[in-house]
């Protein structure tokens, strides 16, 4: 076998894009958790972490340029390093929705979180939750069946996100006094569909790596 | 203007159709070794393609093969067929000064002759029955200028070709091959001997010619082969292991050997 150092670049890609899907996934359960139990204290060092995934999604660019400048990567190894360099940026986006949604629970604070009267918004964090964490599975496993599982699962997540926007529209019109609370709502419904079309970006790289431009058609 | 051939045949009917290389279970071997086995192909007109592989993988054996310089060797048999242009080059009746006049060749290392740059251009048509100094000079100038060299030599084509840098002088070797007006030009390693500099001029060459010709180049270059090809072929032991859209090749190839022979796994 040639090329060792180039073996090992691509082991440590793989292994640092495996670690930054694991800590999003935490962070997306972490910020959907603090939202639906009201825990500020968990929101807050949701929040906190997001410095940590910038820095990592840093390195894996740093990386991805390293080889592509020195090493020439064609063929499957060309497409873990594009595929990677497109992941960590849907990555990153996740990360800083969770960010986002958990800066919206701590404005709430413990009193005036009523997530719990907006059944679709659970139901859209329980999917968003599921969406991130089948897409990095998808990835890890390399299962192109399971991406394309995950991705349609997209199309629920927008539907609820129209209902739950026309049933807060209803709630402001019948009385504007919690009108605050429902556009803190209406973001983080905003931010889960968004996460959702950021697994399904996921879920196609995660073709894209398996088989190609082909798989993007 | 059209070179006249004294025996009154022009380049333009050699090849009765498009000129396509096309191999139909292609074998040849050199006394027992077998060079190429049952290799079939189809190369396309005005397209450049690439033959890639490790070294006596057969990829400039069949090169040799498309305008018959495996003739020289000695022990050397084939079998199967080779059509270019709807032509079976290896027919009986075959004119092969006809054939290497139409299927122009040029090697890893330049090797101009020993005489003026302008008589190595001129060698070719003159060859061919070419005597008046107007038409020698205008596919003197033509080739050069297809070549992409006509401004650096044009006030100095008295002076020998060997005083040329090693770029030059592969360029010029193109120049004298393009002066033949070939439909086809076979390129084995072109650039293998020369700087990034006078690689890429001849790169760019190849990207202008093949409006006109059909371009077939070895190289041990993956890069090169990336850059410049349509189509890139993979051999290996004498065996067409893959053929396809160098996109393909170099993003999604189909056969494992083709993966790991072009990421430098082995080879």
């Amino acid at each position: 076998m040639y090329r060792l150092k180039y073996e090992a670049e691509l082991k440590k890609l793989k292994l640092s894009l495996l670690t930054l899907c694991a800590e999003v996934s935490a962070q997306i359960e972490n910020s959907i958790t603090s939202l639906i139990s009201c825990d500020i204290a968990l929101a807050r060092e949701t929040a906190s972490r997001d410095d940590i995934i910038d820095n990592m999604e840093l390195d894996i660019e740093k990386q991805c340029h390293k080889i592509l400048l020195r090493e020439n990567p064609v063929a499957k190894d060309f497409r873990e390093v594009f595929a990677a360099l497109k992941m960590i940026t849907d990555l990153e986006r996740i990360a800083d929705q969770a960010e986002d949604i958990a800066n919206i629970v701590i404005g709430f604070g413990e009193e005036r979180c009523a997530v719990k009267n907006f059944e679709n918004l659970l139901k859209m964090s329980k999917i968003a939750l599921e969406m991130v964490s089948g897409s990095v599975n998808a990835f890890i496993k390399q299962d192109i069946k399971l991406a394309d599982k995950i991705a349609q699962t997209d199309d629920e997540l927008d539907f609820l996100f129209l209902k739950l926007k026309e049933d807060l529209i209803q709630r402001i019109k019948k009385n504007s006094e919690y009108a605050e609370d429902i556009i803190g709502i209406i973001m983080i419904a905003k931010y889960l569909e968004r996460i959702g079309d950021h697994a399904v970006n996921i879920c196609e790289w995660t073709k894209y790596f398996e088989g190609g431009l082909k798989e993007l058609k | 203007m059209k070179l006249k051939i004294k025996n009154n045949n022009t380049c333009d009917n050699f090849f009765t159709q498009k000129t396509d290389i096309i191999t139909e279970n292609l074998n040849l071997y050199y006394g027992n070794f077998h060079a190429l086995k049952d290799v079939n192909c189809n190369i396309k007109e005005k397209m450049v393609t690439s033959m890639i592989g490790p070294s006596g993988c057969g990829k400039s054996t069949l090169l040799k093969t498309f305008n018959r310089m495996n003739d020289l060797v000695e022990g050397c048999k084939i079998s199967g067929k080779v059509v270019i242009g709807g032509k079976d080059i290896y027919a009986n009746g075959i004119d092969v000064s006809l054939l290497r006049k139409n299927v122009g060749m040029v090697f890893q290392k330049p090797n101009p002759f020993p005489m003026s740059i302008y008589d190595n251009v001129a060698y070719a048509p003159r060859t061919f029955g070419i005597r008046k100094k107007g038409e020698l000079d205008y596919i003197v100038q033509k080739s050069l200028v297809k070549a992409a060299m006509w401004d650096e030599v044009k006030d100095r084509l008295n002076r020998g070709a060997l005083t040329l840098s090693g770029g030059q002088q592969q360029r010029l070797c193109i120049a004298r091959a393009l002066a033949a007006e070939p439909k086809i030009l076979l390129m084995d390693e072109p650039t293998s001997a020369l700087d990034p500099i006078s690689t890429a001029k001849i790169e760019e060459l190849c990207l202008e010619l093949k409006e006109n010709y059909t371009i077939v180049i070895v190289t041990h270059n993956m890069q090169q082969a990336g850059r410049i090809s349509d189509y890139t072929a993979f051999f290996l032991l004498g065996e067409l292991v893959e053929f396809n859209t160098t996109d393909n090749i170099f993003e999604s190839p189909e056969d494992e050997r083709t993966e790991n022979y072009i990421s430098g796994r082995f080879g």
